[in-house]
């Protein structure tokens, strides 16, 4: 390598920095290669690809089915969303319709595991900033959330719960009970963070103003989700391309007008006391009732009548039983769109008739995220990095995939 | 009991010079153990108090309540490799741990503990200790430097810019405590404070004369700068886990990590003996007289006894006001975020150094009444 001859007023004057790929606070394994001058950021290169494990190439060797366990790893932290978005992908190929019931079970789960992503958020966004006990509060109530996740799953990260056409399992006896005591009890829990968070003027200081995505940055770098939300720009694939059954849920997206470090976080909680709203809604609509009322109906009723309210088509869990050895959905291509916490997660599948895909693609919403990233802390202290970076919702696996 | 020693001495028949030479090393014995000791007592008294404040249980599997973790802990960085990278400044890197950690250990001999227990009696021991305390930036600006890393470079530069910063509000709160006392020397600075507003029969109490109530702007002034002068959240900047990894201190490890710790805990401790001997009347009870003799002089009628009891319950005075205010520094720990460096800056020099200064004038202000009321 060639020595370069450094003048000595530019080798005074700026520094190369490498935050990560370990580092307490890069979320993972992001690398940042940083210029410094001073303490001022004069340039940023994210690196990714340190969690890299060929997620879209390892679906063209397995089969439909042996690949539904490791969508979940796209994102850990939002597996519901990423397991949905595939599965709705191959359901529109293979044009399998999932009964009503099995969508209102995905919608509570999803909105529990947008909950339960939200409050890592908090979390971690909170101890980058220096503040240690919002943590173990945002840990105690996601335990809540992943012990009911474990009870209707067995599993308290990667589920591997949704099927083509349903989903696996019933809800357990008393899990609606628990559930509903849960909604109940959550918003109190917000409270207690907006009480030690909200209105802090350190939390404040460190965040408002800080990191400002305007609309047009926000749209030319296709951020998605809670951070576009932020930005004033009113986008909720939930409202506006309702899929599952959020047509028949009434509920609001929060929006902030700012765009800045703490709109974000504000928006974020209006989005957790929403999701509440939407579970507390879903766990009265769901067609068929608690699972204890609908073991008993359908076996009175016994009719197997397709509109019967208890042993119809909308009270069962799975559409139609697949066999997974020779489940081949029809040549064709499809994408899912879905609101996953750090925005739309897409799965594109594209299928030739044989038991594997030909094609699976990810398109994750942090991977925009890292990419603005260089542009909103530019020219900042290093110590933004964390207000801004942490408030992004960068998981890191998502990027990589 | 220098001439107790002495006759110790030539009752033995060693030269009398060497009595004279250890005479003065036995204070710092003394204080090196108490440090040991408050540092270790310290530990697991925040962790614990952190564990309750964040619905935790804390270490509670080393002895009972998990009492001796702090002495597993301390064994463990003893048995630690002491890692040293190739291009660190030998040299500096091991002198810097001792630059944070000697001028601390200095002021747990310049502190009067109880009425008579200073290892150090100095005219100007208030200036002697903020003296001593700014050297320990020295030293984190050089392991900072001598380290060879990036954050730890950071975090050694950080760690100067907030000395100066907060630093002068520091002094200038102080400033107004020597204006009240009319001295320098500490145990004077404590007897001051006695006696309460008048003589009557509650406004006696001693607590009535304490520097905090014509001071009390200049208390949360020191209050806010002692946090910032023992780099603890909200001031962490120079260590900053989530930004600079650990900043000075990222390459040290085993027995000179060990003193950045041990020196991080003994300044947390003596900033709070501070407080409480500059504002809350350092080892004087709250009350008109101490309680051991309200309760024993009708009892006890040897007065070296009495005396012995005064003693002891001066050091609980002062050790429980020490660990309020070290609750309360632990307490806005698990409160409070991270302030930024200009944050903090503009904090210091905008807001603090103002404020000290008006409460230097309203100290003037009732000194002068006060004289001319005795006049």
């Amino acid at each position: 390598m060639p020595v370069k001859n450094y003048n000595k007023s530019e080798l005074n004057k700026e520094m190369i920095i490498n935050v990560g790929p370990q580092h307490p606070s890069t979320h993972g394994v992001l690398r940042l290669v940083m210029t410094l001058n001073g303490e001022v950021i004069k340039d940023t290169k994210p690196v990714i690809g340190y969690l890299h494990r060929g997620m879209e190439k390892l679906a063209e060797s397995r089969n439909y089915f042996q690949y539904l366990p490791m969508v979940d790893r796209v994102d850990y932290l939002s597996s519901f969303f990423c397991s949905a978005a595939f599965c709705y992908a191959v359901e529109s190929i293979a044009e399998l319709k999932v009964p009503k019931r099995a969508e209102y079970i995905r919608l509570i789960t999803m909105e529990f595991n947008r909950i339960a992503s939200h409050l890592m958020w908090v979390a971690s966004f909170l101890l980058d900033l220096g503040a240690t006990t919002p943590m173990f509060y945002a840990f105690r109530e996601r335990e809540d959330i992943v012990k009911l996740f474990e009870d209707l799953t067995g599993q308290r990260m990667m589920y591997n719960f949704y099927t083509f056409g349903g989903v696996k399992k019933d809800l357990p006896e008393g899990w609606m009970t628990k559930a509903l005591d849960l909604c109940k009890s959550m918003p109190k829990m917000f409270d207690e963070y907006e009480a030690i968070i909200t209105k802090n003027p350190i939390f404040m200081e460190r965040t408002k103003g800080v990191g400002v995505l305007s609309q047009e940055m926000a749209v030319d770098y296709a951020i998605t989700g809670a951070n576009i939300r932020a930005s004033a720009i009113d986008f909720d694939l939930r409202k506006t391309n309702p899929y599952s059954v959020y047509n028949e849920i009434d509920f609001k997206t929060h929006l902030a007008q700012n765009g800045d470090s703490y709109d974000r976080y504000r928006v974020r909680i209006a989005e957790m006391r929403e999701s509440v709203k939407i579970i507390e809604q879903a766990l009265k609509q769901i067609p068929g009732g608690t699972p204890e009322k609908l073991k008993v109906k359908s076996v009175n009723c016994g009719c197997k009548n397709e509109d019967c309210e208890f042993c119809g088509f909308d009270a069962q869990l799975v559409g139609k039983k697949l066999n997974a050895a020779v489940f081949k959905p029809p040549a064709g291509e499809a994408v899912s769109m879905i609101e996953a916490p750090r925005g739309v997660i897409t799965c594109y599948v594209l299928s030739d008739g044989t038991n594997k895909p030909v094609r699976v693609k990810w398109r994750t919403p942090s991977f925009s995220s890292v990419q603005v990233l260089p542009e909103l802390i530019k020219g900042k202290n290093y110590s933004d990095l964390m207000p801004i970076f942490g408030s992004l919702d960068v998981v890191l696996p998502e990027v990589d995939r | 009991m220098h001439d107790l020693y002495l006759e110790i001495f030539n009752k033995l028949g060693i030269p009398t010079i060497f009595a004279e030479i250890t005479w003065t090393v036995i204070p710092f014995i003394f204080v090196a153990i108490l440090l040991i000791l408050v540092v270790i007592f310290l530990v697991l008294m925040e962790r614990k108090v952190l564990a309750w404040l964040t619905v935790r249980k804390g270490p509670n599997r080393v002895g009972p309540f998990g009492f001796f973790q702090t002495i597993a802990d301390a064994i463990k960085l003893l048995c630690k490799e002491d890692i040293m990278s190739k291009d660190t400044n030998k040299i500096l890197f091991t002198l810097a741990p001792m630059i944070v950690f000697a001028p601390i250990m200095v002021i747990y001999g310049l502190i009067p503990f109880t009425e008579k227990l200073v290892a150090i009696n100095l005219a100007a021991g208030l200036f002697l200790v903020f003296a001593l305390s700014s050297i320990t930036t020295v030293g984190i600006v050089l392991a900072g430097w001598s380290s060879n890393n990036k954050y730890s470079l950071l975090g050694g530069m950080r760690s100067a810019a907030q000395a100066i910063s907060y630093e002068i509000p520091l002094i200038i709160a102080v400033l107004s405590i020597a204006v009240l006392a009319g001295t320098l020397n500490l145990p004077d600075i404590v007897a001051a404070q006695a006696g309460g507003a008048s003589d009557e029969i509650f406004l006696n109490w001693n607590i009535f004369s304490w520097n905090i109530i014509p001071a009390f702007i200049g208390f949360v002034v020191f209050f806010i700068c002692s946090i910032a002068e023992v780099n603890r959240i909200p001031f962490d900047l120079p260590e900053a886990e989530s930004e600079l990894v650990s900043g000075y201190n990222t390459e040290y490890s085993g027995m000179k990590f060990a003193l950045f710790f041990l020196a991080e805990y003994a300044a947390m401790f003596i900033m709070s003996v501070l407080i409480v001997t500059l504002f809350l009347g350092g080892y004087l009870s709250p009350f008109n007289d101490y309680l051991s003799i309200t309760l024993f002089q009708n009892v006890i009628h040897n007065q070296t006894i009495l005396d012995v009891f005064v003693h002891i319950e001066q050091g609980f005075w002062l050790v429980a006001k020490t660990y309020f205010v070290i609750f309360m520094i632990i307490w806005i720990r698990a409160t409070l975020p991270r302030l930024r460096a200009d944050q903090l800056m503009s904090f210091a020099w905008k807001f603090l150094l103002p404020l000290s200064l008006v409460n230097l004038t309203i100290v003037a202000v009732f000194k002068y009444i006060v004289t001319l009321a005795q006049t």
